[in-house]
């Protein structure tokens, strides 16, 4: 177990920067996952932990000791990856043994704990097995136990449940963070998904271009964001964005102008989460032109003098029609300053518009 | 009608497979007939065939007592050639310039692959003068920089320089196939094996090798096949000589034909030759495994 600090860490390929010089602390035994889009630089971030690449710039720490030159192989990582990376030629048993024939550790011991490993994962009636054998949710229960053999000082999880299947993903969640809980080893969860993000980890890194947008838990990242990038990244369905301009404690878009308060005079962005939306209430006239019945809840797609709304209520059936005109109100708002994309804190609509 | 689509569906048959058929019986087949039919002749230089017997076989199968020094010429041969050139060396070379960055990896690929690229008349007169007895010898005016008399390779280790000459060439095929096969294995098991504590040793042994078997095998059973029959570097180099030294089993069979005007003994070793092949071939192709690789996984792998 250790804790994890990068000081102004950063990664460049040539010309093209991947990481930007990132200030990062995870406290030991912490469960955080790194979250962002395709190509923000969460992954390269994990290979430099893992010592697979070296940062261009700065110093990755494992407790207070400088890591940067060590090699993959001395640093005690464990590193599940998202196609898991079994190697194909050896069965699970010798998968999971594979990291233990490095280390001198007498064989009976390496078996021993082979066998425990398989066993916290429950693959233990796969072990002679081929990894091309099992299906996609076991090859990655045996990563894990490869992971995790070695007892390592800290756990990195690269997309590990992108290839599985909707239910088995969830099964899987809860799984890795119950084991991490029961290992408390320090674990770094790289993912695109804002469900695993938010469900396994005590902290969320939201990442964008080689730089962390926000740190906070996923109450943090949804209620509070400190970007337009961050507010539109988290929630499905995504926020509605409307823009406009702050003009004298007005919000000022087209034709409609709606009282704002705590914002100064510029080019904002309104950001309003779908649920804010309160359907057949306030003044603001809306059309129902597309419903999506997700079961439990309704999505409105809304024509309004805003622009194209989406809107979602609870209920088992849709209150509205397609077509219908109905009355809308928004009951809370975020505001964004649209040239830095930073939230203007502590500016919203006025309350009941 | 129902004749007409039959009888179409026979017409295209002929059609598409008819041109590659008659060239396959013309040069693959009919050769070998007529191999097995001169074998069994008394034919010589004047062509003629007087009379049919097995004398031929006979004299093959125990009366050429030249025949088993030959053999065992040819094992050395095709064994040091492939083990020692086409598939160690080229392992070696397409393990050392894969680690390389791309572009050196891919210059020292194309020096390696400049022997096969030259006529082989051309590459066999480099190599004689690389050997040449004289002072004036590469080699040899090499020793003579570090002070060594002069010596001839080609009289006192002819075995040595004609492994050499058909190694250096032989190397590529192997580096090519394995250097792609290198490429194509998914990074993340390097990286996952490099976490694991593997060095790059280990990595070899535990990663590459087991990913590229297939490529192995079918580049040791390919290569021996082609070294056995064989022999245009042989010939240019040392003429099978001093002597017999290195006359390997192909060329034995073309001495004999041609040199000697014995073409139907020449026939019957020639036929002698493809039976050794086909055996060689089968037992490497069993040693190797080679029918688990044509067989179709149980379970695909995602």
């Amino acid at each position: 177990m250790s804790r994890i600090e990068l000081r102004q860490v950063s990664k460049r390929w040539g010309d093209v920067t991947a990481v930007e010089p990132t200030d990062l602390v995870i406290e030991d035994g912490e469960f955080v996952a790194i979250l962002g889009p395709s190509g923000c630089g969460k992954s390269t971030t994990l290979f430099m932990l893992a010592g697979i690449y070296v940062p261009s710039e700065g110093e990755i720490r494992f407790d207070k000791a400088v890591v940067n030159e060590v090699e993959a192989r001395d640093r005690n990582v464990g590193i599940v990856f998202q196609s898991y990376a079994l190697y194909p030629h050896m069965t699970v048993r010798d998968n999971i043994l594979f990291p233990l024939r490095f280390k001198k550790i007498p064989q009976h011991e390496a078996q021993f704990r082979a066998t425990a490993a398989a066993a916290l994962v429950r693959v233990e009636e796969l072990l002679e097995r081929k990894p091309g054998q099992l299906s996609g949710g076991q090859q990655q229960r045996v990563a894990l136990a490869r992971a995790l053999v070695k007892e390592p000082q800290l756990l990195l999880l690269d997309e590990p449940l992108s290839n599985l299947d909707a239910s088995l993903r969830m099964t899987m969640r809860s799984e890795i963070r119950a084991l991490q809980r029961k290992l408390g080893v320090t674990t770094i969860l790289v993912t695109h998904d804002q469900i695993e993000a938010t469900t396994m980890a005590d902290r969320v890194i939201c990442m964008s271009k080689g730089r962390i947008e926000q740190i906070g838990s996923a109450d943090d990242l949804y209620h509070r964001p400190d970007s337009l990038f961050v507010a539109s990244f988290i929630g499905s369905p995504p926020i509605n964005r409307i823009e406009g301009r702050a003009e004298g404690g007005r919000f000022l878009a087209g034709t409609i102008a709606l009282p704002l308060r705590g914002a100064a005079a510029g080019d904002v962005v309104l950001g309003v989460r779908p649920e804010a939306l309160r359907l057949g209430e306030g003044d603001l006239s809306a059309m129902v032109t597309d419903i999506e019945p997700h079961g439990r809840e309704a999505i409105y797609h809304l024509t309004t003098p805003l622009g194209e709304l989406r809107a979602l209520e609870a209920g088992a059936t849709p209150r509205f029609a397609v077509g219908a005109r109905l009355p809308v109100a928004i009951a809370s708002s975020l505001v964004f300053d649209r040239i830095s994309g930073r939230r203007v804190a502590g500016a919203t609509l006025e309350a009941g518009i | 009608m129902m004749r007409f689509v039959a009888s179409r569906r026979a017409v295209d048959r002929a059609l598409f497979l008819g041109p590659a058929t008659i060239l396959l019986a013309l040069f693959f087949l009919v050769p070998v007939l007529v191999d097995v039919a001169i074998a069994f002749t008394d034919m010589g230089r004047n062509l003629k065939v007087t009379t049919f017997t097995t004398e031929n076989v006979e004299r093959m199968l125990g009366g050429d007592r030249r025949l088993s020094h030959v053999m065992l010429v040819t094992l050395t041969y095709v064994m040091c050639t492939l083990a020692i050139f086409n598939v160690g060396y080229g392992l070696l070379l397409s393990l050392l310039t894969t680690a390389l960055p791309d572009r050196a990896g891919a210059f020292f690929r194309a020096v390696w692959f400049l022997p096969r690229m030259s006529p082989s008349v051309v590459y066999a007169l480099l190599w004689s003068w690389v050997v040449a007895p004289t002072d004036y010898g590469l080699l040899n005016q090499a020793l003579g920089a570090l002070g060594v008399a002069p010596i001839d390779l080609k009289s006192n280790a002819p075995m040595l320089v004609v492994v050499l000459a058909n190694g250096f060439v032989g190397a590529s095929f192997g580096m090519i196939i394995f250097t792609s096969a290198i490429r194509s294995i998914p990074q993340h098991l390097f990286h996952a094996a490099r976490v694991d504590g593997a060095g790059g040793l280990s990595l070899v042994r535990h990663i590459t090798l087991p990913a590229i078997r297939w490529q192995i095998s079918f580049v040791t059973i390919y290569q021996a096949l082609s070294l056995m029959v064989s022999f245009e570097y042989i010939w240019l180099l040392t003429n099978g000589g001093p002597f017999f030294d290195t006359t390997v089993y192909a060329l034995y069979v073309y001495r004999r034909a041609f040199e000697n005007g014995q073409y139907a003994y020449g026939a019957a070793l020639a036929l002698g030759l493809v039976v050794i092949g086909v055996s060689v071939a089968m037992i490497l192709w069993r040693f190797f495994d080679m029918r688990a690789l044509l067989q179709k996984p149980r379970i695909e792998v995602g």
